[in-house]
């Protein structure tokens, strides 16, 4: 009689703490703001590319999708590797990469000083804020018919493409890293001796340069959008080129592939800058 | 050393709204080789007449005048340390301090010898390459007044510098700031609104109204030196203590 309900009590005793045990787990993964593990972090990143290609290869493999419109990953794969052997798509990859880069880099040269200059004396920033802010709405895409009208279907035209939809964008947000420097950082070297010249170059520039490195980073990201729509037009090489023959050949897998590139070199270089920047700049990581 | 002549200051209202005095006139003399504490309520004004003072605010009467001549705007002359972090982050310890050493032109290897002597007096060696985010709040505090003194400037200006560390950090950083002071006997303004630091520190203590301020009563310290934390609790630190504590609890009740 006792041992029985000593069973008994058990048993619900379980059948109570059982089922919470694993939801409670998720619970506690699942509060806001909690941080991840880096083996939960990885796993799961890699669980939705793998979720990704599961739900296309089910759509194209399955039939859902006429292959004359997507093609499945498999051949998607094999065109890719016929572009590498046989097209020659390593150089066409070299030329957009020297595009992106010399467009960029153009464009840091000249606006990051720009920037530095608007931010730290506020009448060359009234002076020239009102038109970047409106230069920046200028669709870089929209100057491509001028663009070859002005400078042919040549490299200067390219570069100018992704000058053009980078150089605002980064004036007006180095102006604003520059202006936002710490007031009382600018007071005390003020009261160390520092001239104003001292002040930007020691102060200003050093403070805001995690910030800029940063901004440079994001807007190279934009810049690989903006070499796309130039090379889609009146180009004879680069990965754009290529994915407008294949749309004419409907050739659907290059085109994948193509993109595919595009995003895995975007990532590269984005990891390559940020490691770049958190070496740099380790002061500024709290 | 110093003339405060008759300082005072006006805010600008913002939009339509009436300006606001934070300060009435200010007739203050500070003698060489003095330590004056400021003690007030919080927004009397005391921090506002030591950024006159640094150049760093200007005065809407009156002037501040130095041997050299009136204050027109911040400068080497006048050391100051902040109440705010404002060590440079992307410089290590050794390199703030040698940050208006480095304005000066001065020489790496006098400078070195500068830096080297005051990251000892301030008992930060073995930190020289350390950045500030590396430090404890008492630590970068140490290395901001090592910063201001080692451009040797005329006066030394402090401006509630402890008031963000806990207490214990703060007594010791007292006692420190003291044994500077009582070595090469700096000309120091010093404002806080703590009556013990006020005190403690202080060869002379300017009590302020609240806002808008003005001098409400100058007291001297004449507590000998040098001066051991034991002090805080002795008869005649009491005693003075007693008074400051009437003079600013009346403004501390008119300020809250």
């Amino acid at each position: 009689m006792k041992a029985r309900r000593a069973r008994a009590l058990r048993a619900r005793t379980t059948a109570m703490t059982a089922p919470t045990a694993p939801r409670s787990a998720l619970r506690r993964a699942m509060r806001p703001l909690r941080p991840a593990s880096p083996a939960m972090r990885v796993g799961l990143g890699l669980a939705f590319f793998v979720l990704f290609v599961a739900l296309w290869a089910l759509a194209t493999f399955g039939g859902l999708v006429s292959p004359f419109f997507l093609a499945d990953p498999f051949t998607m794969l094999q065109e890719g590797w016929l572009l590498f052997t046989r097209f020659g798509f390593i150089g066409d990859i070299g030329i957009t990469v020297w595009r992106v880069f010399g467009g960029f880099i153009l464009a840091g040269l000249v606006a990051v000083p720009l920037g530095i200059l608007m931010g730290a004396y506020k009448p060359v920033e009234a002076f020239l804020e009102p038109f970047v802010s409106f230069a920046r709405y200028l669709p870089a895409s929209a100057f491509i018919p001028l663009l070859i009208l002005w400078a042919g279907i040549g490299e200067t035209q390219k570069l100018l493409v992704i000058f053009i939809g980078a150089v605002f964008q980064i004036i007006l947000m180095v102006a604003g890293a520059v202006g936002g420097t710490r007031r009382d950082l600018v007071e005390a070297a003020y009261t160390l001796g520092a001239t104003d010249g001292g002040v930007v170059r020691r102060v200003l520039i050093p403070a805001a340069a995690p910030q800029i490195a940063e901004i440079l980073r994001l807007v190279l990201g934009w810049a690989w959008t903006y070499v796309i729509v130039a090379e889609l037009i009146g180009s004879s090489a680069g990965i754009g080129h290529m994915i407008v023959d294949s749309q004419a050949l409907l050739n659907t897998g290059q085109i994948i592939f193509g993109i595919i590139v595009i995003g895995v070199i975007g990532l590269i270089s984005d990891t390559a800058f940020k490691a770049l920047n958190r070496r740099l700049f380790a002061w500024s990581l709290a | 050393m110093i003339e405060i002549e008759g300082v005072a200051r006006t805010f600008p209202g913002a939009r339509g709204r009436s300006p606001t005095r934070a300060l009435e006139p200010v007739r203050l003399s500070v003698a060489r080789n003095d330590f004056v504490t400021i003690l007030g309520p919080s927004g009397c004004g005391k921090s506002t007449l030591l950024r006159i003072v640094a150049g760093l605010d200007e005065a809407t009467e009156g002037q501040v005048r130095l041997p050299s001549g009136p204050v027109t705007g911040p400068g080497p002359d006048r050391g100051m340390v902040f109440q705010s972090y404002t060590l440079f982050p992307w410089l290590t310890v050794a390199e703030n301090i040698a940050f208006g050493l480095r304005e000066k032109r001065m020489p790496k290897a006098e400078r070195a010898e500068i830096v080297a002597f005051y990251v000892d007096k301030v008992g930060l060696r073995g930190f020289e390459g350390h950045h500030p985010r590396q430090l404890s709040g008492g630590m970068q505090q140490r290395v901001a007044i090592a910063r201001a003194l080692a451009n040797d400037p005329a006066v030394l200006l402090l401006d509630e510098p402890f008031g963000a560390l806990d207490n214990q950090t703060r007594s010791l950083m007292q006692e420190l700031l003291l044994k500077i002071w009582e070595d090469d006997r700096k000309t120091v303004l010093f404002v806080t609104h703590d009556i013990e630091e006020a005190i403690f520190l202080g060869s002379r203590c300017v009590v302020m109204t609240a806002r808008p301020g003005r001098v409400k009563a100058d007291i001297p310290i004449g507590l000998p030196h040098p001066r051991l934390y034991k002090l805080k609790t002795a008869p005649e630190f009491m005693a003075l203590k007693e008074r400051l504590t009437e003079e600013i609890r009346e403004e501390a009740i008119k300020a809250a």
